[in-house]
């Protein structure tokens, strides 16, 4: 059963039109990737989801409900989470005040006790935010920063996380982290929509896939159909005309 | 009376006076990180703060009354401003928003002047007009009623900040306000809430104030100006730096009535508030940006 699914969905910046009718849908429990080069508008796609950039055509549905110009506040209460590019934690704002925020959209619903559970679980899966619990935001490194952003928006209990270029300017090593840990994260029963420019790792840990080019989805697939896919291969891989 | 004496009065003068000056550029700093628009009405909430005392306490109101009813009307003010004049143009540039609130700071005084005339108006002081002793001179008690409650409103707020979810939601709004959406915070509430905190504290000074200093419509212009130099002096965006902006400028103020001419101090305080920016354009405790 498909979680969140676009149906030719136009939207951009100012007279920019940055998505031109873009169809997709994410598989509940699955990790969906969206690939594409540079300005192939993959965060338009999340932050049109998200609420943040407005929709000028086409429908978006989250949960079997039309979502479509809904403010972001609401979806995030409804569910859905974004870890937005290079995590965009709050740097003057402590680890601690960084995951309660995260938690901002649960007030009146969840008890004290239930949030201090998840600050504990997110310390649990992320053993570096419990030591750096009182230390500011921005003190921490590249990696634990996206660490943080993802435990964030982890602690709305997001059905949807959507995350976008989470290893991106990352070294090796934390971005081989960042991405197990997003793999982990389907163990939870999170359904994820990652925009990655990694196209091998993220279609390592992916279920199925969609490649964008300018604004239109122009492939999509299993994530072996798509590792295996030609195109793809020449395109993103750097495998020139290997076996042809 | 001895030149210590007389120093220690404008030291006191001018750090109650400074303290209101602190308290209008704290509330515009609220106002600037939440939205990253300069209030230019800020100063209009002091005086509708005076003034609403004062025409409560003459209709028969006891003094504590007026003063709590008028703060809680110009919190009202300060919101139903958001509604009706910054909703509309939030998605505009910040010049468009800065420019309402010019046009509101004008709407609020001329309405002020319809209403209770152009004459400067003065409230009774909270505990009397006995001076109370100190050295060879006496201090006005109600100097001192501005200056705690001043003290008081910035530690209160300090709190909010520090220690609460919705003043943590506010910082992450001003720190990034497309993640704080991402986090659920409602950023529209947040603007409604900078509003209308720096409201209620602008008008507490204003009531506070208006037994000392008298209170006249076209009095919110001076304060308003008075914090915007404040909160630039002290480092536009940081709230403790906005305190001691106001301090800086109401103790040159003061001093400089005192010791050199009254006609001069303001030009004397603005004086020395653009020699501190052109030595330090990022303000006292600003950081580079």
């Amino acid at each position: 059963m498909s979680l969140l699914r676009l149906s030719s969905v136009r939207a951009g910046y100012g007279g920019l039109q940055a998505l031109r009718g873009v169809s997709l849908h994410a598989s509940e429990g699955e990790i969906t990737a969206l690939l594409g080069a540079n300005g192939a508008g993959k965060t338009t796609v999340l932050n049109a989801v998200c609420g943040l950039v407005p929709i000028a055509g086409g429908d978006v549905f989250f949960a079997g409900e039309r979502v479509t110009g809904y403010p972001t506040e609401r979806l995030v209460r409804m569910g859905l989470a974004q870890v937005p590019e290079g995590g965009k934690v709050f740097g003057e704002l402590s680890v601690r005040d960084n995951l309660l925020l995260g938690a901002y959209s649960r007030r009146g619903r969840s008890s004290r006790a239930e949030v201090r559970d998840d600050l504990e679980e997110m310390c649990r899966m992320f053993p570096v935010l419990r030591e750096a619990s009182s230390r500011r935001g921005d003190t921490l490194s590249g990696g634990e920063q996206q660490m943080l952003a993802i435990a964030r928006a982890l602690m709305s209990r997001p059905r949807l996380l959507l995350l976008d270029e989470p290893s991106i300017g990352l070294a090796p090593m934390a971005a081989a982290e960042v991405l197990r840990q997003v793999a982990a994260l389907r163990e939870l029963g999170t359904t994820v929509l990652l925009v990655e420019q990694n196209v091998a790792a993220a279609l390592q840990i992916a279920d199925r896939g969609y490649v964008l080019e300018v604004g239109q989805v122009v492939l999509e697939g299993t994530a072996a159909e798509l590792l295996a896919s030609r195109d793809v291969r020449r395109a993103y891989l750097g495998r020139d005309y290997e076996g042809i | 009376m001895s030149l210590a004496d007389q120093l220690v009065q404008y030291v006191i003068a001018g750090l109650s006076g400074g303290l209101v000056y602190g308290l209008v550029a704290l509330g515009l700093t609220v106002i600037y990180n939440a939205t990253g628009v300069i209030n230019f009405a800020q100063g209009e909430f002091v005086m509708l703060g005076g003034m609403s005392a004062v025409a409560l306490n003459a209709a028969g109101m006891p003094l504590w009354l007026s003063a709590v009813l008028a703060v809680a009307i110009v919190t009202a003010v300060g919101i139903g401003l958001v509604r009706l004049a910054i909703y509309p143009v939030r998605d505009r540039p910040a010049l468009s928003v800065i420019i309402v609130t010019i046009g509101a700071s004008l709407v609020l005084q001329g309405g002020a002047k319809l209403l209770w005339g152009p004459d400067a108006v003065r409230l009774r002081s909270f505990s009397g007009d006995t001076p109370i002793r100190l050295g060879a001179g006496g201090i006005e008690p109600q100097r001192l009623w501005v200056a705690g409650l001043a003290l008081l409103t910035v530690v209160a707020v300090h709190g909010f900040f520090t220690w609460t979810a919705h003043g943590k939601a506010m910082r992450a709004v001003s720190l990034n306000r497309a993640a704080a959406r991402l986090c659920g915070i409602n950023a529209d509430s947040v603007v409604a809430l900078a509003f209308g905190l720096s409201a209620a504290t602008a008008a507490l000074a204003g009531v506070a104030l208006t037994p000392v200093e008298m209170m006249r419509c076209s009095q919110g212009t001076h304060y308003t100006l008075a914090g915007f130099l404040a909160a630039v002096v002290g480092g536009l965006g940081n709230g403790f730096g906005a305190v001691v902006g106001g301090l800086v400028l109401g103790l040159l103020e003061a001093l400089s009535k005192g010791l050199i001419s009254s006609g001069y101090a303001r030009a004397i305080a603005l004086g020395v508030a653009l020699l501190v920016l052109w030595l330090r354009p990022q303000g006292l405790l600003g950081r580079r940006r």
